[in-house]
């Protein structure tokens, strides 16, 4: 068997879980949604004002962001 | 034979300079770094106070891990004229070149990793908010956590890996580079357009990673150019005879912390295979300078890479390799080298976060910072009808790593946390407990005006008259709470912390 037909059969093994912790993937879908519903709230938000957050001349702000090379 | 992964994170900040004619960054970092130092707050800091200085003696960046230096190689130099302090955390914070950079404290685990990389967040926003009091009407420093100008100019975040000198050099090679040119996949910050002459904005408009771009080399000394995906530097900062440093250059500064915990954390699991040698040789990815660019550049993550056996496979496919080993090996060794339990939480994530770069990215936001990125600069494209070269859109990859909290993208997207804010704020000043960056910070709270210099691996106390003491501390894990805690908490003197150190060293 291959290493990655191994790793896939690792997954099935993690997959196929008790009911208890099928019980645990539903809350963690669940808690996985409310959180998808918050970031999109947060990203409509942020795209609703984001000219107030934006640098004032973004074109003048990109051109004048010049850095040396580090490290 | 895998030994514990001390880690920590060095990271050099983008400044700049507002309201002056003609900026000069090596002067702003000073500024932002003394004006953080002068101010009230830091024990042993202050108007008046006594500075600790970074110790230069056991400095050698020139060594090469593979036993020689190379002629043509150019080994970073040493500033020692610029500012260079040793914090209360056990922190580092400097200038190099034209950048403020600060390097963590020694950390025990992914997860103290993080909570110290946030600490220096906080560090570098108070430092803002200090230089910015001091300076004139008009003027002001702004601190960006990012890796690019947009220029092609790059400056870096690197990470240190504790790792065992009798591994040989080749076999880290191999398999680390492979971990790095796939881990992009969640490690990327994500950056609007490309550096690499004649593909402009319009060939790719966004890619996963900040760094890749910058990379021309599978191995070498050098970071400043021709950079390498595997760093040679040997200086291990540590007892060199038990002892290397794996000194990465290849990564992103991350924001989310998702993304820093996963990166420390897998590449620890990966090294600790090294050393154990349970890695598979098959798992080699052939021309790995172009993979790297390749995987990238590819937001579907359905790139072909080549192995060295002849199959391909996509850097998530290889990630599922990896993760599959790290359980073995958690199963067959157990998690003491490499982090203790926090490394379980290290493996259940990347699993998650591979499942969902599978299945859909976009659920990743919050966690993988480019994803986070990319929906805000899609999201500004869309709503203004923006051409993917607009400047709008670099302008928003710019400011995503604003660490003004009121002008961070970033902190406006609802991002995941794995610590607590405040506790972060607390770590600013307080050193981990667990490696030796405990006994630096204690004693330089406690003592302030009694050290002369301190460095990774040693601190030099001044005892009465001119007598100068210089404490070794090469091995990383000792000099926490559980050695010296109750020492530090009960010894009145510096004069008598030498004396019972020196007892119990007999």
């Amino acid at each position: 068997m291959s290493d990655q037909e191994r790793a896939k059969q690792d997954r099935r093994q993690a997959d196929a879980s008790s009911s208890e912790e099928v019980m645990d993937d539903v809350s963690v879908a669940a808690d996985a949604s409310e959180r998808g519903e918050r970031l999109k709230n947060e990203l409509d938000e942020l795209l609703d004002e984001i000219d107030e957050v934006l640098e004032t001349n973004a074109e003048e702000f990109v051109k004048s962001y010049i850095q040396k090379g580090g490290e | 034979m895998a030994v514990p992964k001390t880690l920590g994170i060095e990271t050099e900040y983008g400044i700049v300079h507002r309201g002056v004619d003609s900026p000069n960054p090596i002067s702003a970092s000073s500024l932002l770094i003394n004006a953080y130092l002068s101010r009230s707050a830091e024990p042993g800091s202050g108007p008046g106070a006594p500075r600790v200085g970074w110790d230069f003696v056991d400095e050698s960046p020139a060594l090469d891990a593979r036993g020689f230096t190379p002629v043509d190689a150019i080994a970073p130099e040493i500033e020692t004229h610029m500012v260079n302090a040793v914090l209360t955390n056990g922190a580092r914070y400097y200038v190099d070149h034209a950048h403020p950079e600060l390097s963590t404290p020694e950390c025990a685990d992914p997860l103290s990793v993080v909570l110290q990389d946030r600490a220096a967040e906080c560090i570098l926003a108070e430092s803002m908010e200090a230089a910015n009091a001091v300076l004139p009407d008009g003027q002001e420093l702004v601190v960006y956590k990012n890796n690019s100008d947009g220029k092609g100019n790059s400056y870096g975040c690197h990470e240190n890996y504790l790792m065992d000198r009798a591994t040989p050099f080749s076999r880290i090679v191999h398999h680390a580079t492979t971990h790095f040119v796939t881990r992009q996949v969640f490690t990327g910050a994500g950056k609007v357009g490309c550096e690499l002459p004649f593909r402009d904005r319009e060939h790719i408009p966004f890619q996963l990673t900040q760094r890749a771009d910058f990379f021309e080399e599978e191995i070498g000394l050098e970071t400043t150019l021709k950079r390498p995906i595997i760093n040679t530097r040997d200086e291990p900062h540590a007892d060199p005879l038990r002892y290397r440093r794996l000194h990465v250059i290849v990564g992103d500064a991350n924001l989310c912390e998702v993304a820093t915990f996963l990166k420390v954390g897998t590449t620890a699991l990966v090294l600790a295979m090294v050393e154990e040698d349970m890695l598979d040789q098959r798992l080699g990815v052939v021309d790995p300078v172009r993979a790297l660019q390749a995987v990238s550049w590819d937001l579907t993550l359905t790139h072909p890479l080549t192995l060295v056996d002849g199959r391909t496979a996509t850097a998530v496919e290889i990630q599922w390799e990896l993760l599959a080993a790290a359980r073995r090996y958690l199963d067959d060794r157990g998690d003491a080298m490499v982090g203790g339990p926090i490394a379980h939480e290290v493996v259940h994530r990347w699993e998650s976060v591979l499942a969902g770069l599978e299945s859909d990215p976009e659920s990743l936001a919050g966690q993988v910072d480019w994803v986070t990125k990319r929906r805000v600069v899609e999201g500004v494209r869309e709503r203004h009808g923006l051409d993917p070269a607009d400047l709008k859109l670099a302008a928003v990859d710019l400011q995503y790593h604003d660490l003004r909290p009121e002008r961070s993208l970033f902190a406006r997207l609802g991002a995941e946390t794995l610590v607590d804010p405040e506790a972060a704020r607390t770590a600013a000043t307080t050193p981990p407990a667990d490696t030796r960056a405990y006994f630096r910070g204690r004693c330089l709270s406690r003592w302030p005006d009694k050290i002369v210099t301190a460095n990774w691996d040693s601190m030099v106390f001044e005892v009465g008259g001119e007598t100068l003491r210089r404490v070794p501390m090469m091995e990383p894990t000792r000099g926490t709470e559980e050695h010296v805690g109750t020492l530090l908490d009960t010894c009145e003197s510096v004069e008598e912390l030498l004396e019972r150190l020196s007892t119990q060293r007999r």
